[in-house]
């Protein structure tokens, strides 16, 4: 591309080839990448900065960590406790508001609501999120002022899921003969829906959970964008608007990978929620 | 997919009545749901606006007006953006753009799960196992990230959205047809079929197809609201519907984000067209699940039997009459 430019002669475009490792067909391409990320852990070089692609990725995972493990956490702290009251009030006017509530979150798109958040508190208060990166290290308490708020925008999505299977799932363990039994011993309704319903409800929740890990960084791709984040979605969109394929690769390889870690502690964590469930 | 839609009616109904299924499911979606009743209609509505938008429209969705930012007025009723458009009109066409590409696109992905469900739910075995193993490390990448990766290559554009969206939506669907289809193969109807000698391609579109219209439905119904929203977060990133089609995830970007804080009714009007319709479809789609799945249908959850259920409520309420009591 570069040669066709400049008018470069073929030994120059040959020499450039070559150096990109582009002069060999692409499945030989591919085996080297794989080679090379198996052997050293080397995900190629960045070809707009010509940094290691680790590199770039390392700098930038804690980002993208701290602003997903919040969202989830604001996404259990808010469905949990409503999924749970919608389930053991169902059909009442509360039941209703939460289902309400749920499909809400559901609907309205997080890029609107960052957008929104980042309007109104401006023209009213003249209050807007920062925008340069607060280390965690150096001020906890401005970094979590910083990471609260696109947090809380991706946490909604994932909370609304969460509240529909939390309920549906304790609507059905209700009607199990020892819930029944748990209620004819006379124990208080807060030990029959925290001991009995809620652990045993809660293993399709946490399955969900795992599944929602492409959803979280789909929401982490558009915060970091709005909320100028220096996270691994912003490094991902940078990359391809400037062609980077090397970065490209590196980033979807890290996200796969990330994705099938966490399903994998998810099946792990059955064990501990359901002592029937055994790995051997 | 019309005939065979109308065809399976009874077999989903498993009524008497032949042809009033849709008669059937619009008389009980008005009297058991009103919630999912004022869902059909925002679809109702979603459909109008997007038919008739150039009737309805003030203005044209790309003519400038001379006032340039203008506040909401009465002249200007959602006010006008940067370029001195119409907000009113960008916003009514805007329901075009989620419109055809909500069916489009809801309806591609519907025939690629169709497609790869049912012959890997019908055929099983090694195909199955192979075709399946493509399918989970496909949806080992996040959707959003596969997309916009996908869209930077074949370039922004109507018609590429819908195949990507389709293709992308299809394959994650393709899961709920495959489980559908195992559960209806093993019947004795389709031993029936096969032992009086019909042929494979007879029984997928006569017998199995028609049995699993009902997932089929709700897979449109739930994808729908997916591909709308996806599509407007892609065009929000620069990767969707190139400007200056009037895309309300498009209209968000750029000049909406970044004429903010002068003209914050540039960025309002679209996102809340945008939340009001896909609220607008997960009631209505939320409803007819309700009212399509066979397991919900008559009971509740595992117990399926009326009188079950009737005893479960009872125990329900006495329960929580005594914890009134407490």
């Amino acid at each position: 591309m570069l040669a066709e430019v400049v008018g470069a002669a073929d030994l120059t475009r040959a020499d450039i080839e070559s150096a990109l490792g582009m002069d060999v067909p692409v499945h030989i391409q591919y085996m080297r990448w794989i080679g090379s990320i198996i052997l050293h852990g080397d995900l190629g070089t960045s070809l707009w900065k010509a940094t290691p692609v680790t590199e770039e990725l390392l700098a930038r995972i804690p980002v993208t960590l701290e602003l997903g493990f919040l969202a989830l956490v604001t996404a259990l702290v808010i469905s949990f406790p409503i999924g749970v009251y919608s389930a053991i009030r169902q059909d009442t006017g509360g039941d209703y508001i939460g289902r309400s509530l749920a499909i809400l979150c559901i609907s309205v798109p997080g890029f609107w609501i960052g957008t929104m958040i980042m309007i109104f508190p401006a023209l009213w208060w003249g209050w807007s999120p920062p925008i340069m990166l607060i280390p965690f290290t150096e001020d906890p308490l401005g970094n979590l002022q910083m990471f609260i708020i696109p947090a809380v925008v991706m946490g909604m999505l994932l909370s609304g899921v969460n509240m529909r299977m939390m309920r549906t799932m304790m609507l059905e363990v209700l009607r199990q003969d020892y819930i029944r039994t748990a209620w004819s011993k006379g124990l208080m309704e807060r030990v029959v829906v925290m001991r009995h319903a809620l652990k045993n409800a809660l293993i399709p929740v946490i399955t969900i959970i795992g599944l929602q890990v492409p959803i979280l960084v789909g929401g982490a791709v558009v915060m970091e964008q709005i909320f100028c984040l220096p996270g691994i979605g912003r490094l991902m969109l940078q990359a391809i608007v400037q062609r980077d394929y090397p970065v490209v690769s590196g980033v979807m390889l890290f996200f796969a990978s990330g994705i099938l870690l966490i399903n994998l502690v998810v099946d792990l964590t059955y064990g501990f929620l359901d002592p029937r469930i055994r790995y051997r | 997919m019309d005939d065979i839609a109308r065809d399976a009616s009874p077999a989903v109904a498993r009524e008497p009545k032949r042809h009033s299924f849709l008669v059937d499911l619009f008389i009980r979606l008005v009297k058991e749901k009103p919630l999912g009743t004022i869902g059909g209609v925002i679809v109702l509505i979603l459909l109008l606006t997007g038919i008739f938008a150039d009737l309805i429209a003030p203005y044209g969705f790309n003519e400038s007006l001379g006032a340039y930012r203008a506040p909401p007025s009465p002249e200007y009723v959602l006010g006008t953006d940067n370029l001195g458009r119409d907000m009113l009109s960008r916003v009514i066409f805007g329901a075009r753009i989620s419109v055809i590409i909500g069916l489009a696109a809801s309806s591609l992905s519907l025939l690629v799960s169709t497609i790869i469900g049912i012959l890997c739910g019908y055929k099983g075995g090694k195909f199955d196992l192979t075709v399946q193993r493509f399918v989970d490390a496909w949806m080992c990448f996040p959707a959003l990230v596969i997309l916009i990766v996908i869209v930077s290559l074949t370039g922004p554009g109507i018609g590429q959205i819908i195949i990507v969206l389709g293709v992308q939506f299809g394959i994650a669907g393709s899961r709920v047809v495959r489980g559908a289809v195992i559960g209806i193969k093993e019947n004795t109807y389709v031993e029936a079929a096969r032992a009086i000698g019909a042929p494979t391609g007879r029984i997928l579109m006569r017998h199995i197809l028609p049995n699993i219209m009902a997932p089929l439905i709700i897979l449109f119904t739930t994808r729908m609201p997916a591909i709308i929203l996806a599509e407007a977060t892609l065009s929000f990133l620069g990767y969707g519907i190139p400007p200056p089609a009037p895309s309300w995830g498009g209209m968000l970007s750029g000049p909406g984000r970044a004429n903010m804080l002068i003209a914050p009714w540039m960025a309002i009007w679209p996102g809340l067209a945008l939340s009001i319709v896909v609220y607008g479809i997960n009631m209505f789609g939320d409803a007819l699940r309700d009212l399509l799945d066979p397991r919900l249908r008559g009971g509740v959850g595992r117990y399926g039997v009326k009188k079950t259920k009737e005893a479960t409520m009872k125990g329900d309420t006495s329960a929580a009459k005594g914890l009134t009591k407490q």
